[in-house]
């Protein structure tokens, strides 16, 4: 049992848990994840690290409320108890000197955008952040992602702030105008990383992406998370998260990571019917 | 009872007692045990068809097909006297599990299959008087804290809190020493959590057997991944010595075309799905699990068996096993194949799969197979499975399960870098479970490749005597050549 020290509301949908887990804290770095099962009778679901402190020796996850599982993190307060926290989990960010990094975020992906940008200016890259969200309200991390920024963009898809258009657009802009870049980093919904990676392919950008498949266990034992990647079968929890983007057969993580739908929805219901 | 009467001779009752078992037509509506047990007047009667044979060179009995030698002969004396709780403490003073190997050991091939009434009868029934035993001393006997020995002072981590290092657990805690197990999992039994289904291990008798475990003071972690959370050698910083039984966690794939489709899982995400994250109660339990109109699994082991039974539960309307070898090289346990018929699995024999055909929403719609012949034996010794030409055909399925085998994990073995591996990827062990890490041992699976439960305790017994001695007498360590070698030969 791993206990809830603090939790908030990021969004109206987007909560933010900070759980004592001093172990996982001690060995965490930028770019893995965690499982976390809520409750003994819960569903073991992966959610990124947004931050860790070996020195609080806690873990912050943040979640967008789409589900059950979410929605009932979403209730903890703290004190409260999380039945089983496993982790960290997948292979840390590839982290060296690539020079200028281009590090795009959407959605609930700007909160493990966070520690990764962090990660990557601390080891001397030259961050270039791009963050995105349907409108000003729903941007999360954006002080501290810019506070790691040596450039930093906003985007809403309504123009309620900065950029009114896609994260796409900006970066469409950098290389239309010759900017130096070497290395795209993205994480957000699957359309967005798809659409990231189609832009930087023609100009062979290097572009990683952080995959967020179905899993189960989250140790390589079940395959329910695996990907093509060059046609080759990998493991997300495992080989990943984080995969070449253009290697990626996104048609295919789309289609897998509708697989539960209509009992997703059944789990929800009952939930919020309170049964 | 004076001696020479038991050795006068007797009549032999011919066949076991009957095991009662669930109507197979109600059992496929539910998850219960498939056997539900004999009662005490019944194992005194099947214990007194045993002979009591003694051991020796040149005449093998019972005993010489345990792999973790057990007493056999003296517990089952026991039985026949009705001191269950003597005939029990036997059993322990060798098996850490006996609730379970009393369901799951292949008994047929192992004590039951050398026994000397076997030979012209049915043999003993010692697997039911195991798993007799093992229930009514759960349900009879209230015990609290177990004894051990006096602390040697020795710590030992154990990584992965499965059959063999259950085994090891237990063991070295009756030595005295001090052990904690780590389990990557959120609850300690490995395959016999997240495996094994309930209607052949309940779980409830797993977690009993883990208590008991820790009630002989064995500290048991639960949530940690070894290779992530802490390195086998920052382990070995805290810890006198290591023992690794991470088991074969890793799913075999086709790798055939469709593969990736929607419907079609590993045997072990079906399984985990249903068994450790009790998807069969879903909405109660909030892990889903679907089932289509028909279930095909592809495979024909135990796991193969375990997923076509657990699918007909899961309500689906027909399940099919597809297994490219005849009915005689099943590498199931018979008594699994005769329950899986008995419950209407279908043994789609000498087929093949070739590709998986899905529909335009990305869901597996069809298998395409091939019938096969067996031509000459290859190197396992069984017949060559040969494809026919020209005699493809479709199968209609919206579930594939493939279960055709397991590898190796292969975290333990990433993170620590000098642990020597065969080819196969497995940890390379000396035959007493020595690995080419000085104080680290390894057993079960991880080291033998994907096998059984009672050949993973066997395991993790022979590395008990290793480590007891390397802890107690002597530290000295084989000379790296050795592993060289193993590593090369396996």
């Amino acid at each position: 049992m791993y206990e809830v020290v603090k939790s908030d509301k990021l969004t109206p949908d987007v909560i933010k848990l900070e759980i004592r887990a001093p172990q996982i804290a001690k060995k965490a770095k930028a770019g893995q994840f965690i499982m976390v099962t809520p409750t003994e009778h819960g569903e073991r679901i992966p959610l990124t690290m947004a931050d860790f402190s070996p020195e609080k020796g806690t873990v912050t996850i943040a979640a967008l409320e789409v589900g059950k599982t979410t929605r009932e993190l979403g209730r903890m307060k703290a004190g409260d108890m999380v039945f089983s926290l496993v982790g960290p989990l997948g292979l840390p960010t590839h982290l060296q000197k690539y020079g200028n990094v281009v590090s795009i975020g959407g959605g609930i992906g700007l909160a493990l955008m966070y520690p990764v940008v962090r990660a990557l200016r601390q080891g001397g890259n030259r961050t270039i952040n791009i963050i995105g969200a349907r409108n000003e309200k729903l941007l999360i991390y954006e002080k501290e992602i810019e506070s790691v920024s040596d450039e930093f963009y906003v985007c809403t898809d309504d123009g309620s702030k900065g950029h009114h258009g896609f994260v796409s657009d900006i970066l469409k802009k950098m290389i239309a105008e010759n900017k130096k870049i070497d290395l795209v980093y993205a994480v957000g919904p699957i359309i967005m990383m798809k659409v990231i990676g189609n832009i930087t392919k023609p100009h062979n950008i290097h572009t990683v992406v952080s995959l967020n498949p179905i899993m189960v266990d989250g140790t390589g034992m079940c395959g329910s998370c695996r990907v093509i990647i060059s046609g080759e079968t990998k493991f997300g929890c495992v080989d990943g998260p984080e995969f070449d983007a253009h290697k990626v057969d996104f048609e295919n993580l789309t289609a897998r990571n509708k697989r539960y739908i209509p009992e997703e929805q059944i789990s929800l219901k009952k939930f919020m019917e309170g049964k | 009872m004076p001696e020479e009467e038991k050795k006068a001779p007797r009549k032999i009752v011919p066949k076991k007692y009957p095991m009662p078992e669930q109507d197979p037509k109600v059992r496929i509506h539910n998850f219960n045990e498939v056997p539900i047990g004999q009662d005490g007047q019944t194992a005194i009667l099947e214990a007194q068809r045993c002979l009591q044979c003694k051991r020796s060179p040149n005449r093998k009995v019972c005993m010489d097909g345990c792999p973790v030698e057990i007493d056999i002969p003296r517990f089952i004396k026991q039985v026949q006297e009705g001191n269950f709780s003597e005939a029990i403490r036997i059993i322990r003073e060798k098996q850490n599990l006996p609730a379970v190997c009393g369901r799951v050991c292949p008994y047929e091939n192992q004590c039951e299959g050398y026994c000397v009434v076997g030979k012209k009868n049915e043999p003993v029934g010692i697997g039911r008087l195991e798993r007799f035993l093992a229930d009514w001393e759960r349900k009879e006997e209230k015990h609290g804290k177990i004894a051990v020995p006096p602390p040697t002072g020795k710590r030992v981590a154990v990584v992965g809190g499965g059959p063999a290092g259950l085994t090891v657990a237990g063991d070295l805690a009756k030595l005295g020493h001090k052990v904690t197990v780590f389990e990557a999992l959120q609850y300690c039994g490995g395959v016999l959590i997240y495996g094994i289904p309930e209607f052949r291990l309940p779980k409830e008798i797993v977690r009993a057997e883990v208590d008991y475990i820790s009630r002989m003071g064995v500290e048991i972690h639960n949530d940690c991944v070894i290779g992530k959370l802490a390195t086998v050698d920052e382990l070995l910083k805290e810890y006198d010595a290591v023992f690794v039984g991470t088991g074969a966690g890793l799913p075999d794939w086709t790798n055939l075309k469709g593969e990736n489709l929607n419907g079609i899982m590993s045997a072990n995400e079906y399984l985990t799905r249903v068994n450790l994250m009790k998807a069969y109660k879903f909405p109660e339990f909030d892990t889903p699990v679907r089932v289509g109109e028909r279930v095909v699994t592809i495979g024909g082991g135990n796991v193969a068996m375990d997923c076509a039974r657990t699918s007909l539960r899961l309500g689906c309307k027909e399940s099919v096993i597809l297994y490219r070898r005849s009915d005689a090289e099943l590498p199931a346990r018979r008594e699994e194949v005769h329950h899986a018929q008995q419950e209407g699995v279908r043994f789609e024999l000498l087929a093949a799969p070739l590709e998986f055909i899905g529909d335009e929403n990305g869901n597996v719609r069809q298998v395409k197979a091939i019938r096969m012949q067996l031509g000459e034996p290859d190197a396992s010794g069984r017949r060559r499975p040969i494809k026919i030409p020209g005699s493809e055909f479709l199968i209609d399925a919206q579930t594939v399960l493939i279960a055709i085998g397991q590898s190796p994990n292969p975290l333990v073995p990433m993170t620590t870098p000098d642990l020597k591996t065969t080819k196969e990827g497995t940890i390379a062990v000396d035959p007493e479970g020595r690995t080419s890490k000085k104080g680290v041992f390894a057993g079960g699976d991880i080291a033998s490749g994907a096998a059984t439960v009672i050949l993973a305790m066997g395991d993790g017994k022979r590395a008990v005597y290793a480590m007891h001695k390397y802890l107690m007498q002597d530290p000295s360590w084989p000379a790296p050549e050795v592993f060289e070698k193993l590593s090369c030969e396996m």
